[in-house]
């Protein structure tokens, strides 16, 4: 065949090749990536989802420090066991303010997309302390330093903003309070109401690592206890054809 | 240097290319090979039809099968949830103390409730049940708040100490620091410890005595066996939540300690509870 034929012409000049060959890629790129910007049922719009606290983000911040997600999986796949263990299978709005996402692609430990609100912040405590205490047939390592580390939130703001370029809907007033916002969360005896205007009554306020100074602990524990509570289930029925 | 062997008849062409002299014979692909690879292609067209596969404007064809991932998932859980809802109906019921006199109810339900207590128990109470400090072990005969059946679903349902359901079981002991001298702190803790055979300090323990009857006989009983209507533990059984040394038991008179358990009734179902319930009580120290 003709057309067949002038395929040895691209075969016998490398450069030529190169130049095809990354078309041929492009194509394939465009063909599966660009619709999943575009199609309407890529995202599916879900109430609850808000931009996470500036707390919350030190936390998120702490969890890929110390590489938690190594172990850990956020994202429920839709599979029986996995819904029935943990819960809802995950949207693809949850994870929409994430950079990156966090789903992970291995699960030494449990997935962690909706361990929010399932044990006391003194479990979070203890376990994080030392999780053979509460679990002994755990190999998680023991992160009590967390306690021991403050924080006062100095450049949240800087990583918000940061987001905010990403596509976070961080506003001006958010980025602008963000260490005040940062402190208020957790202390339940301050003046948190501009932390709940601007995001939203069912944001947790307390102290969540049950000591005095605001530590990475209490990050962490308020960003874990926040994890996969934002989406309404009662309320909110996912469209099964998607 | 070697020859390049001559053309023999009935070879097939070369591909023309030459390199040092070798040559490539230019065979046609096995017969075999080229059909698998076309019926691959035609496969592949065919599933893009029965599956979820092209993209177009709004949104991706569907398929026509009218798979999806979320639609498999949900048909299995359905499918479950209607082959186990008559053994639920049953389960929700019968009497609790009747469960275990039905041999397949009590069955299903130490098996759908040894599922749920690995799920959502395990974690505090560990995945054998053998608890942990401060997560009272649910394999022996003590019980806090009463281990029958009726207890167990109570304490499943409405939690402990929890800020979420009015009817959590509740109690709180004083912070004993702020109330006796650290000698009767001392004193009481010999006693305490001398009721389980510890090594004590008798005249300690003696005067502890008349601390224990005025302060503590209260909810734990004049002979310290405690009171499950009000949680207060057997103090003479050995078993200790938070420790038995004598570092640990001022430490509970000093401040007092008590565990959190949350409310089951909004996240379990009824026959879950029950389920959970019952598997609880067989493990060993049910009454």
């Amino acid at each position: 065949m003709a057309i067949l034929d002038k395929h040895k012409i691209l075969e016998t000049n490398a450069t030529l090749l190169l130049i095809f060959s990354f078309l041929v890629v492009t194509i394939g790129g465009i063909v599966q990536i660009t619709p999943l910007f575009y199609l309407e049922n890529t995202i599916e719009k879900v109430e609850g989802m808000r931009p996470y606290t500036p707390l919350e983000m030190a936390g998120r911040e702490i969890y890929l420090r110390e590489g938690c997600y190594v172990c850990h999986s956020q994202m429920i796949r839709p599979m029986r066991d996995e819904v029935e263990r943990y819960g809802h299978y995950s949207l693809a709005a949850e994870s929409m303010y994430d950079h990156p996402f966090q789903w992970g692609s291995k699960r030494t430990g449990p997935d962690l997309a909706r361990v929010g609100g399932r044990y006391s912040d003194e479990w979070h405590v203890r376990h994080l302390r030392d999780a053979q205490s509460v679990v002994p047939e755990s190999v998680m390592p023991k992160y009590g330093f967390l306690e021991n580390r403050k924080l006062n939130g100095e450049y949240i703001g800087d990583i918000m903003a940061a987001n905010a370029v990403l596509g976070t809907p961080y506003t001006e007033e958010m980025i602008e309070n963000a260490v005040a916002d940062f402190q208020a969360q957790a202390d339940p005896d301050s003046d948190f109401d501009g932390l709940l205007e601007r995001y939203g009554d069912k944001v947790n306020v307390r102290n969540f690592d049950g000591q005095s100074d605001l530590t990475e602990a209490d990050a962490l524990i308020a960003y874990l206890q926040m994890l996969g509570t934002l989406v309404d289930f009662s309320t909110f029925t996912p469209d099964p054809n998607r | 240097m070697s020859k390049t062997p001559e053309k023999q008849p009935g070879d097939p062409n070369t591909t023309g290319h030459s390199w040092d002299g070798i040559e490539e014979f230019d065979n046609p692909m096995p017969r075999w090979w080229l059909w698998t690879f076309y019926a691959t292609i035609f496969w592949g067209l065919i599933y893009t039809i029965m599956y979820p596969a092209w993209p177009l404007v709004q949104s991706a064809t569907a398929g026509v099968m009218g798979w999806s991932s979320r639609g498999e998932v949900q048909q299995e859980l359905v499918a479950f949830q209607e082959a186990n809802a008559p053994l639920n109906a049953q389960l929700v019921e019968t009497p609790l103390d009747d469960i275990a006199q039905n041999a397949e109810l009590q069955q299903y339900a130490v098996n759908a409730g040894s599922a749920v207590f690995r799920t959502w128990c395990a974690q505090c109470h560990g995945s054998g049940a053998q608890g942990a400090p401060g997560f009272p072990n649910l394999l022996d005969d003590a019980w806090l708040w009463g281990g029958t059946m009726e207890d167990i679903h109570y304490t499943v349902s409405y939690g402990i100490r929890n800020e979420e359901s009015d009817d959590a079981r509740y109690s709180q002991m004083p912070a004993f620091g702020e109330i006796l001298e650290e000698d009767e702190i001392t004193q009481v803790v010999q006693y305490v410890m001398s009721l389980t055979n510890a090594q004590t300090d008798d005249a300690a323990a003696q005067a502890g005595a008349v601390v224990f009857a005025d302060n503590c006989s209260v909810c734990h009983g004049d002979d310290g066996k405690g009171d499950i209507t009000q949680g207060a533990p057997n103090l003479t059984d050995a078993i200790w939540l938070f420790g038995g040394s004598q570092e640990e038991l001022t430490e509970t008179v000093v401040y007092s300690r008590f565990g959190v358990m949350p409310n089951w009734d909004t996240r379990l179902t009824e026959a879950q509870i029950r389920a959970v319930t019952a598997y609880v009580h067989q493990l060993g120290g049910g009454q």
